[in-house]
């Protein structure tokens, strides 16, 4: 059967047949790099048309539908218009860290990508700290962000740093506790082993109530992290005109924008990862006929359904919602979903240990 | 693929983002006058400085969050040993939880939480 994991391993054994160790390793570094950039790229391209034929189909409108068949080339020549403007510094700007805050965005985004398992036995890094890694990694953004708001020498960037630099720390508290409640079920920091251990059942519906509102403030906690609405207070348009990236121009801001869409994939990724079983398909209990049926669906096309999902559910978000205030923003968090979440790790922890779930 | 994806994954990115800026300076048309670099502010010239001064609540904000980010770290290696450990492991989360949440309280007792 033609699968991720079955190409990489055919790739692997030619390449070591035809080369020796050392430039078979640098092969698959170069290969892996360029899977890594396309798939970059048209994650970049896919989330961007999404969320306006999502935001279109919403409001009741077309959204684009001008450029290539359906509109579907639209985020393409957006492309192409970005990269044909001026990418200017302005005069007053700490002009170092204004050009290096975009790169960091990306390295942070690109790092992100390394022990996400897109389908069964394919992922880059099989690391047993998998989770861990990326609550390390992905609290590195707020560093960009609040540089590149600083460097501007602009208030409204300021402010929208400032803003996103509280919110984005704060939220992280109990997007940790949430995850950290299904770390305590599996047993295991490593992403392939939280995988395996909802072979009979996603956490969601083995955990009962404990993991669905863990599931439920995992969500708005990453709403909140990745800066969208309706916690997009870093870059509140109707008060701040863009936030922290205000000065930013050209292919910096493209990179910023970038950096913003693949980072709403990887939290979703790691959602679907932890609660609805990554690439698991799904199984119901002893039907041997469905399950079968469910196991000709492909690993990888389950991995992205269930990520596009929540995607759709955060673009949806969007559109429901109004915008929050800072001090209502800092109030949910620390009033309500700091101590819910941890008394919600205490009950998940009592269900761990006596053996409740299923 | 091991460790080694770390540093494909960076160069990968670093690649990325320095051709994309590269080609965009190539292909861009830079022209200069007095205004085009001044801070935007809706079309007014800036009043004062522009690094200005805060709300003194994000520092305090920062500073809770520091205690709570620690306690998030040593929550991790529990997390992984909690199921094996048993019941004994649930009590001293519970102990924990309870002297965490008694400063946690005294914080929000003196005002830090509020947006002032």
């Amino acid at each position: 059967m033609l699968s991720f994991s079955n190409i990489s391993k055919s790739i692997d054994t030619w390449l070591n047949a035809t080369f020796n160790s050392t430039w078979t390793m640098l092969f698959e570094m170069v290969i892996a790099g360029v899977g890594v950039i396309s798939l970059f790229a048209i994650l970049g391209l896919v989330l961007v048309l999404m969320e306006r034929r999502v935001a279109a189909w919403i409001q009741i409108r077309l959204g684009p539908n001008r450029v290539g068949p359906g509109g579907m080339l639209q985020s393409l020549a957006d492309t192409v218009k970005l990269l044909v403007k001026e990418g200017m510094t302005p005069d007053g700007a700490d002009k170092f860290l204004f050009n290096l805050a975009p790169f960091i965005a990306i390295i942070v985004a690109m790092l992100l990508m390394a022990p996400i398992a897109f389908a069964k036995n394919f992922q880059l890094w099989d690391m047993n700290i998998g989770v861990l890694y990326v609550t390390a990694i992905s609290s590195i953004m707020v560093i960009s962000i609040l540089m590149a708001g600083w460097a501007s020498n602009n208030k409204y960037s300021l402010m929208g740093a400032m803003r996103s630099g509280a919110q984005i720390v704060s939220y992280e508290l109990s997007a940790g506790l949430s995850i950290l409640a299904i770390v305590v079920l599996s047993g295991s920091l490593n992403l392939n082993d939280i995988i395996q251990s909802q072979a009979d059942g996603w956490w969601i519906f083995k955990g009962h109530i404990p993991v669905i509102i863990a599931f439920i403030i995992f969500i708005i906690a990453v709403t909140a992290e990745t800066n969208r609405a309706p916690f997009d207070l870093a870059e509140a348009e109707s008060e701040l005109t863009a936030g922290f990236h205000t000065e930013y121009s050209g292919m910096k801001f493209a990179l910023f924008f970038l950096a913003e869409y693949i980072n709403v994939f990887i939290v979703c990724a790691i959602g679907a990862t932890l609660f609805l079983g990554g690439w698991m398909p799904f199984h119901i209990g002893n039907w041997e006929s469905f399950n079968h049926i469910m196991d000709y669906i492909p690993s990888s096309m389950w991995f992205f359904s269930k990520t596009f999902f929540l995607i759709f559910l955060i673009m949806w978000f969007r559109w429901t919602f109004p915008r929050l205030r800072i001090d209502q923003l800092l109030n949910l968090e620390w009033k309500y979903l700091l101590p819910i979440s941890m008394f919600n790790l205490l009950l998940v922890t009592a269900m761990a240990i006596l053996g409740w779930h299923f | 693929m091991g460790p080694s994806s770390m540093i494909v994954l960076i160069l990968a990115a670093l690649t990325f983002s320095t051709f994309a800026v590269l080609i965009a300076k190539v292909v861009t048309k830079f022209t200069t006058n007095a205004q085009k670099g001044q801070p935007y502010e809706c079309g007014i010239p800036t009043q004062g400085k522009t690094w200005t001064q805060l709300n003194v609540g994000y520092y305090l904000f920062a500073l809770i969050f520091l205690i709570f980010d620690v306690e998030l770290v040593f929550l991790f290696p529990w997390a992984v040993a909690a199921k094996k450990v048993g019941l004994m492991a649930l009590v001293e989360i519970i102990i924990f939880f309870f002297i965490l949440f008694m400063g946690f309280l005294y914080a929000h007792k003196k005002g830090a939480l509020k947006w002032m």
